[in-house]
């Protein structure tokens, strides 16, 4: 049986943290890249604190809007203290990218630690840098495009260099 | 609207489905199987049904844009309301969609007298219950021979039925399945079910919430089987559906809890049901943001029901307890609550007042917080935030016979706040406590207003 493979990319935190900003920009990166994207989000109560979390998938032809139970490839872990909630939800050998890889103390600019961490994902994805670029331009004002950019770039960067040692 | 809002809306619904319509009315209602942010998980598509009005139930983005062009066009061609019934998932879910020439100019605005079309006593109402039910036949028909409804050949057993955001989950759990997707579920083309399910015998019927579409079908005499009973509660997804078509009965895996949500640091809210419950009062809450007060560490919530019930219920819970029990009672409602379905149980109060008297607390935050910030009509500014008339929720009161009102501006008036509570509470009066303090989101945006407006 065919099936094309859909990419499942989880994105966790809390109200506040730039959740569905993350995932808009991701899912309009995979848009322009040429694929059928479905996004979807929960986020009752967000503003109070509580838990978010966006599911995007993409793929040739993406079906249901939700993850199957098990099937997440990446995890993007805002807040650490969401990795117990969603384990349950990843495949075998998934990936879970947190805050963890900007050091101990965290991205220094709280702010943009959603868009670090696109970047810190896009080193796993195959999309243009330039596509990624587009996007952030297209979504940020004038006045907070450059920051995300290099915040963008910043996690690209680190995770490149995680990747390599690795190798080694 | 929300489901629960179609509650509110029902009274209009009901009577508009004889009248008719001369231009497109839609009702776009969302369900919240799984109650992501909902105090029930009714299902609209009995409203449909009990309305006798035409529904169309999008599957993803594209479709609730081609829909809603669609219900429209119903709307207008048979001058009848329609549902587009929408659930969490539709709404909350981003799918990539092909833009149409927008093909509706709304007609022009004017008023022809038809006094027996749109007065419903019921020498007109009569007729109008026999002239809607030939335009649902006459919908029916059209739904049998041009609906949108998309039979997907396959193979193997069972054949599924299905409709929403349930069909793209039936797509992904059973590829290869033969599946038969209702576009529109109200009237049922019921002549196509009937073929679909004599051509493949076995036929399952997927749908989230509640057994409507195997209830109805069976009713018709379609021979076709429904999930177990314990998918009616819940959400579905990918893996429910899986477990639906298996016959697998093993229980689901606990959802996901995550961070529960709390009150800000800082929030109004707070001092006010700190007070409360340092004086062991009964809450008769409502909906709003102050809801998660019922929540530890405040712990100061009794009851919730629904939008409006803070006054009501603790009216009644006054009426009903004994003496020591009744003078605790205090009803609770934010400011937009009171504004959309306070206004009526003040009048209550007024009118059958409760022997120990009452005291109402508004929660004057200057926002729809809960939502989202919006604006309502006691901020005085438009949901567009443009300045218009400020309704004074005070005057309200007063003006409809409530003695004692009073405002304070929190924090600085939590102390007097606290002394007038225990005074009101103490006597057999009727009061009304405004705890006024802007909400601290929206005082920020309120700032940047401000500022460019400068
Ligand atoms: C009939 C109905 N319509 C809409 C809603 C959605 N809803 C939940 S809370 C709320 C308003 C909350 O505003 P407010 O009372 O001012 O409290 P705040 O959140 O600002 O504290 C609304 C409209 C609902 N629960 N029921």
């Amino acid at each position: 049986m065919y099936q094309a493979k859909v990419t499942n990319i989880k994105i966790t935190g809390r109200g506040g943290m730039g959740i569905l900003t993350a995932a808009g920009i991701l899912a309009e990166t995979a848009f322009l890249a040429g694929y059928d994207v479905k996004r979807s989000e929960l986020h009752g109560m967000s503003q109070r604190g509580g838990s978010v979390s966006s599911d995007i998938r993409f793929g040739k032809k993406v079906f249901s809007p939700m993850i199957p139970d098990g099937e997440t490839d990446y995890l993007l872990l805002m807040a650490d203290d969401q990795a117990d909630v969603f384990g349950h939800d990843l495949r075998m050998g998934a990936e879970i990218i947190s805050s963890v890889i900007f050091g101990p103390s965290g991205f220094p600019h709280k702010k943009s630690l959603n868009i670090a961490m696109l970047g810190a994902l896009s080193a796993k994805l195959d999309f243009h840098h330039k596509i990624w670029l587009d996007v952030l331009e297209k979504i940020f004002g004038k006045e907070v495009v450059d920051i995300n950019i290099s915040a963008f770039n910043l996690g690209h960067k680190i995770m490149n260099q995680a990747i390599a040692e690795k190798h080694q | 609207m929300k489901h629960v809002g179609l509650n509110v809306a029902a009274d209009l619904l009901f009577t508009a489905a004889y009248s008719g319509v001369s231009g497109g009315l839609v009702f776009v209602v969302a369900d919240d199987p799984g109650m992501a942010s909902s105090q029930n998980e009714q299902d609209t598509r009995r409203y449909a049904v009990a309305a006798a009005v035409p529904m169309l139930e999008p599957s993803d983005s594209q479709e609730a844009y081609d829909f809603t062009v669609l219900a429209f066009n119903i709307s207008e061609r048979w001058g009848i309301p329609v549902i587009l019934r929408l659930s969490t998932r539709i709404s909350h879910s981003c799918t990539i969609v092909e833009h149409g020439n927008m093909p509706i100019a709304a007609p022009d605005p004017g008023f022809k007298r038809a006094p027996e079309k749109m007065v419903m006593i019921p020498a007109h109402a009569r007729p109008a219950h026999k002239r809607l039910r030939i335009k649902l036949e006459e919908i029916r028909k059209w739904n049998e021979a041009e609906g949108p409804n998309l039979t997907i050949a396959g193979k193997g057993k069972p054949a599924l039925i299905s409709s929403g955001v349930s069909f793209a989950h039936c797509r992904e759990a059973a590829p290869e399945a033969p599946v038969l997707k209702l576009g529109m579920t109200n009237p049922l083309p019921i002549g196509i079910i009937a073929a679909f399910a004599r051509k493949h015998g076995d036929c399952l019927v997927i749908e989230e919430n509640d057994p409507y579409l195997v209830t109805e079908i069976r009713g018709e005499g379609v021979n076709v089987r429904g999930k177990e009973k314990k998918f009616r509660i819940g959400e579905l997804n990918v893996s429910r559906v899986k477990k639906i078509i298996s016959g697998d009965k093993s229980p689901d895996p606990e959802p996901a809890k995550g961070m529960p949500p709390s009150l800000c640091q800082g929030c109004p809210h707070r001092t006010v049901f700190a007070i409360l419950k340092e004086m062991n009062c009964l809450v008769s809450g409502d909906i709003g943001c102050y809801t998660l007060a019922v929540l530890p560490p405040l712990n100061a919530m009794d009851t919730m029901i629904d939008m409006g019930a803070g006054i009501t219920v603790g009216l009644g819970m006054r009426h009903a307890l004994p003496e020591n029990e009744a003078r605790r009672v205090v009803s609770v409602i934010g400011d937009s609550t009171f504004i959309h379905s306070g206004i009526t149980g003040i009048v209550e109060m007024v009118y059958n007042p409760p022997a120990t008297g009452h005291t109402v607390v508004i929660l004057d935050n200057g926002t729809t917080a809960m939502t989202g910030l919006q604006e309502h009509p006691a901020t005085g500014r438009k949901l567009d935030h443009r300045k218009t008339n400020r309704v004074i929720i005070e005057d309200i009161c007063r003006g409809a016979g409530v003695k004692n009102v009073q405002v304070f501006n929190l924090p600085g008036k939590a102390d007097k706040f606290r002394g007038e509570l225990k005074k009101a509470l103490d006597s057999n009066a009727l009061s009304v406590l405004i705890a006024r303090q802007v909400c601290l989101l929206a005082a920020l945006r309120i700032r940047k207003l401000e500022k460019a407006q400068e």
